[in-house]
């Protein structure tokens, strides 16, 4: 049976920040664009607040940072009231991001990235270095991009630019407000993706805005959906949020396709293979009609020499033709390597002409396949597991008497 | 007469009320650049103090240069100090337009994000709103300063400074020999004044924007 691996989110860790009775009334407006949230956001994840436009999530992002005063409530940072300190003294301790960049055109790279350790204080050498370093982490050739300005870089080159920024003092926290919303969508995944494997190593505490529910899938590994006045609707990590949607507002907001987004979440590497008969390319008939029927499966996967996937044959092709076994069958282009998604394997079956797509490791050998049948039983799997799992939570909170918000 | 022998002739003389009309100019560009983008950033940020500066700024520039020396003379007297004073209120309403124009014009985005890295508002002001609203600024105050060696010439009605002594003392003598050469020599000056102007404030631009926002 497929294993669904559990992420880490689900053991609760320290708060980093803590919003406890949070509200923003806006002079002139009837209704409070925060309607008094409390949150926890764990430090070292990534929690995303999404929700339909005008539900507020950018404005209690704001709150984090005071770029909003709050009308009452507290702000909790690394255990400490930050609601009332100076609000640039807080602000330096605090990365941010927002989707223009906002990368100050009249100074080089290197200055928009030294702006905060500058304020800090910090000596010029060890303010060069820390640039640097930033650079190489974001992707970009300190030597090329160092002393560029921001009009002579990409869109996905500013945003980089625009994330080292944020890090540059090593803040715990970073706020980045729909970061990847204005980059086109082939260079979004690939920012979203270098970001994750950043997230890996520098494990900050962020607090994402996105309206996009597929990104808060991706990138999250909590989110809270928001509905008007910022009440949260439902906080969880993506996996229960999809498998057992808190209400209809959440169901809705997900949207229909809950069980294939969900396949964005598990990895080939998580669930087992299923292996097919193999044959080399060398393989004499008698040999591969052998192991054809020694199996279950209607066809026989060719290997060349480094155990590499070449073609597909069944055995009515070995029996009408007799042209090398490279040359019959269908070409096995469809393969995955185990990192990739269910989503992707998916993805590869339906452009394949063959309903099954082989896996491959580093090298490109064949480890074994991802069938129709194993994605589609994944599903089931992975919305009873949730399904059980949260109403096991309901119960232990009802115990509890507590309610969740 | 020819320009020629009247420029052999009075050359130096000619040369020191240049100096003379070009140091009134430069004071009165300082002191108008000072109030006038003084003002521009009292006044960007909120509609009704901005349009009360502009509207000011608007009715000094169509007050007649004439009446607005004489008008002085009173409370002045007569010499430099009525000179530069209308000069300088000549010189505001390009500069504070441009000023606010220019500051208004800063991406809100940047400014958005200097404050979000815990820049305060004179940082702000001083390290990203002015410097990216500079060339604007600096148009407005090139424009001022050749609306101001022009109107200049007319600050020697109360005996101020300058090449506008010769153009009158020219006119005074209309049909005289020497009036046509000291009235066009003196013109020609303030010509040369204009040009020097345009030429330093082309360098000064050049000198003063980040190459990252240059066009």
């Amino acid at each position: 049976m497929p294993d669904v691996t559990t992420t880490a989110a689900s053991q609760p860790t320290e708060s980093m920040i803590s919003l406890q009775d949070l509200s923003k009334i806006f002079p002139g407006q009837p209704k409070p664009a925060v309607d008094s949230i409390d949150m926890e956001i764990p430090a070292g994840e990534i929690v995303i607040l999404v929700g339909p436009s005008g539900c507020g999530k950018t404005t209690t992002m704001r709150l984090i940072n005071r770029l909003i005063e709050p009308t009452s409530g507290r702000i909790i940072l690394e255990g400490e009231d930050v609601t009332k300190v100076n609000p640039d003294q807080l602000r330096r301790r605090i990365g941010y991001v927002i989707q223009q960049v906002g990368l100050f055109p009249h100074h080089t790279i290197s200055d928009n990235i030294a702006t905060v350790p500058r304020m800090l204080g910090w000596d010029e050498k060890r303010i060069r270095s820390r640039v640097d370093e930033l650079l190489a982490m974001v992707g970009l050739d300190p030597g090329t991009y160092r002393d560029r300005y921001p009009k002579n870089l990409s869109g996905g080159q500013r945003q980089r630019a625009g994330v080292a920024r944020a890090l540059s003092a090593d803040p715990p926290v970073m706020l980045m407000d729909e970061p990847f919303g204005a980059i086109d969508p082939i260079t979004r995944d690939r920012l979203q993706n270098e970001f994750l494997r950043l997230q890996q190593t520098i494990r900050k505490t962020i607090v994402f805005v996105t309206h996009d529910i597929d990104e808060a899938i991706k990138m999250g590994d909590r989110i809270a959906i928001l509905r008007e006045g910022s009440k949260i609707a439902q906080y969880d990590t993506p996996e229960r949020i999809l498998a057992a949607p808190a209400d209809d507002f959440v169901a809705d907001f997900i949207g229909a396709g809950a069980s294939l987004k969900r396949l964005g979440l598990t990895r080939v590497r998580d669930i087992e293979l299923i292996p097919w008969p193999t044959a080399g390319v060398d393989a004499t008939r008698t040999e591969v009609l052998e192991a054809l029927r020694g199996s279950d499966k209607g066809a026989v996967l060719i290997l060349d020499d480094q155990r590499r996937p070449v073609r597909w044959v069944g055995g009515r092709e070995i029996q009408r033709s007799d042209r090398p076994l490279a040359e019959i069958g269908l070409p096995s282009d469809a393969v995955v390597q185990p990192h990739a998604t269910l989503a992707d394997a998916l993805n590869e079956m339906l452009k394949s002409r063959f309903g099954c797509v082989a896996v491959v490791d580093g090298s490109g050998a064949y480890m074994g396949s991802v069938e129709f049948g194993t994605v589609s039983s994944v599903i089931q799997e992975l919305r009873r597991d949730a399904r059980e799992r949260s109403r096991a939570e309901a119960d232990e909170l009802h115990a509890a008497g507590a309610v969740n918000a | 007469m020819t320009i020629l022998d009247y420029l052999a002739a009075q050359g130096g003389r000619l040369l020191g009320l240049t100096i003379e009309h070009a140091i009134l100019v430069l004071v009165s560009v300082t002191i108008s650049t000072i109030i006038g983008v003084t003002l521009g950033v009292l006044t960007y940020r909120t509609e009704r103090p901005r349009r009360t500066a502009l509207a000011i700024t608007g009715i000094f520039l169509t007050i007649p240069s004439f009446a607005l020396f004489g008008l002085l003379v009173a409370p002045l007297g007569l010499g430099a100090t009525p000179a530069v004073i209308a000069l300088v209120m000549y010189g505001l309403l390009p500069i504070v337009r441009n000023t606010i124009t220019g500051l208004r014009s800063v991406d809100p985005a940047i400014v958005e994000s200097a404050q979000g890295m815990g820049m305060g508002r004179y940082r702000r002001l001083l390290r990203i709103e002015l410097p990216l609203a500079w060339p604007i600024i600096l148009t407005g105050v090139r424009v001022a300063a050749v609306i101001i060696v022009g109107i200049a010439a007319v600050a020697a009605v109360v005996n101020g400074p300058g090449l506008g002594k010769d153009i009158f003392r020219a006119l005074a003598r209309v049909g005289t020999p020497t009036a046509v050469p000291q009235a066009v020599s003196a013109v020609l000056g303030i010509i040369a004044i204009a040009i020097l102007i345009d030429f330093f404030f082309m360098i000064v631009a050049r000198l003063t924007t980040s190459r990252g926002i240059r066009a």
